[in-house]
């Protein structure tokens, strides 16, 4: 079945995209958006920290992960079980409760040591974000690491006795054979756990850290306008996931197709 | 250890009945994103090209835009919509009830997902199963019962068992719109007795054992709907 060349403008979807670009322009016209110039720099510092957020822990989780799927594909029982466990414990708990027990549970045990609050850390702990960077990074480093797992025993073996028949230390096949052939296997997963990160930020909107759903928040209770700022909320995360998705599928296009 | 007591000075009960709202909560919105799940498959296979762009546009949006902003996007808007509804008929307003909403919510944000997973597993049914069933003359309720599902299955039941573990965290996310489930009940808690870190060790051990409890019953799930086919690697 071969596709005409603009078969993605048939007719009905001409009709479609005339009613979706009439639902946004009568948005845009019958619907309040005068509190956005108010708030637009607010807005701008929110999307910023939900992308700081969302790189910084992604790449931290990322590194996490790497050990964690290695200990339990490879490694001795006394690693390998407690990496289970810890992914076993934070993919089974809500991301919620992860976050408020170290931002409230953590948070409110730290001041009653006196060297914690004369050690260097100190301005840092005091503050919200630490805490939210702490939760997503184990969030993300657990559920990739289950990820890399698979990925680390899904490389052929051939690949890893020719490696050693060539007399290249542990530490040069796993560097050059075994990480860079589990990164292509993983890679197709990545998007998607990298878009369901995006759509855990919001949570740390919870124990203050102001992000763009903060601010969206903020909007809804200074003006008591319900609707508008959630549909640009929306909006914009939909915005940064086509951005994700497309960053990858120019990742995933430079790395050749076939592995194994 | 007196805090988590069962009995009224102590709040095991209040956390345990959590615990069960939840459950009820996450089984109800579950359910009901299968029933969109399967006519959203349905539509996306079998429908005409409009039916398939619209689910094309419900699955891509729900997918890409946090949970969080849907529930309360759906929260506001579904309260005020029936509100109106009714107002518009002559009706008082009404409360919406907690339990009713939580459960349309997420099951509307499931239905996306399951549409998916159902969806990839119909087409993984080798096209000679239901070419012989048509050629049978099977009518296609009768095809659907005997032939699609229970081939699907086998398919389904990971995507399937991942989502149920999905939807059972996040009812943790309906504690933001203030809904009585057990990590709002548990925030209260630890609120009233500044015991924070006890409370929230408590409340993730529920949810652990409700996820390794669950573990096992789609393992045996899983066993039961691979009868018949061949075991992965050559078992014996």
């Amino acid at each position: 079945m071969s596709e005409p060349k603009n078969a993605w403008l048939q007719p009905h979807r001409l009709v479609l995209i005339a009613i979706a670009a009439a639902l946004v322009i009568s948005a845009a016209v019958f619907m309040r958006w005068d509190w956005l110039p108010r708030y637009y720099d607010l807005a701008l510092q929110g999307i910023w920290r939900t992308i700081w957020l969302l790189v910084v822990t992604c790449a931290l989780g990322m590194m996490l992960a790497v050990p964690l799927g290695l200990a339990q594909a490879a490694g001795p029982w006394w690693l390998a079980a407690p990496a289970k466990a810890f992914c076993t414990v934070i993919r089974g708990t809500p991301l919620l409760l992860q976050l408020w027990l170290l931002y409230f549970g953590l948070g409110s045990l730290f001041p009653q040591y006196p060297w914690i609050r004369e050690s260097d850390l100190w301005p840092y702990l005091r503050q919200a974000w630490p805490y939210a960077v702490v939760a997503l990074t184990m969030s993300f480093a657990a559920y990739e690491g289950e990820v890399m797992r698979g990925a680390f025993a899904g490389v052929p073996r051939g690949q890893l006795e020719a490696a050693r028949a060539f007399g290249m230390k542990r530490f040069t096949i796993f560097r050059r054979i075994w990480l860079p052939q589990a990164i292509q296997r993983a890679l197709p997963t990545l998007a998607g756990e990298t878009v369901l990160q995006l759509k855990a930020t919001p949570l740390v909107a919870t124990i203050t850290v102001v992000d763009i759903y903060a601010v969206a928040s903020r909007v809804r209770q200074d003006t008591f306008i319900i609707y508008e700022p959630l549909l640009l909320l929306a909006l914009i995360y939909l915005l940064i996931t086509g951005v994700i998705v497309l960053l990858f599928r120019r990742l995933e296009a430079r790395i050749p197709a076939r592995v194994g | 250890m007196d805090l988590l007591a069962l009995k009224p000075p102590g709040w095991g009960g209040n956390l345990l009945r959590g615990l069960l709202n939840s459950v009820y909560i996450a089984l109800g919105a579950y359910v009901l994103g299968l029933m969109i799940g399967i006519g959203g498959a349905c539509g996306k296979l079998y429908g005409g090209p409009v039916v398939r762009d619209l689910l094309e546009t419900y699955t891509t949006i729900v997918r890409a835009v946090p949970e969080l902003v849907l529930i309360l996007l759906l929260y506001f808007a579904g309260a005020d919509l029936i509100n109106r509804l009714l107002e518009a008929m002559g009706y008082a307003r009404v409360d919406i009830n907690g339990l009713a909403a939580g459960i349309v919510v997420l099951g509307f944000v499931q239905g996306a997902y399951s549409t998916e997973v159902l969806r990839g597993a119909i087409l993984a049914i080798p096209q000679g199963q239901i070419e012989a069933a048509r050629a049978y003359g099977m009518p296609p309720l009768l095809m659907l019962r005997r032939i699609t599902i229970p081939a699907m299955l086998p398919f389904a039941i990971p995507g399937l068992a991942n989502l149920w573990l999905i939807a059972t965290k996040d009812t943790a996310l309906l504690a933001v719109v203030g809904f009585n489930e057990l990590t709002q009940i548990t925030r209260q808690a630890a609120g009233a007795t500044k015991a924070y870190l006890t409370f929230f060790l408590a409340a993730g051990a529920l949810y652990l054992a409700l996820t390794l409890f669950s573990n096992v019953i789609i393992a045996r799930i899983e066993r039961w709907s691979r009868r018949g086919m061949p075991a992965i690697g050559g078992g014996p």
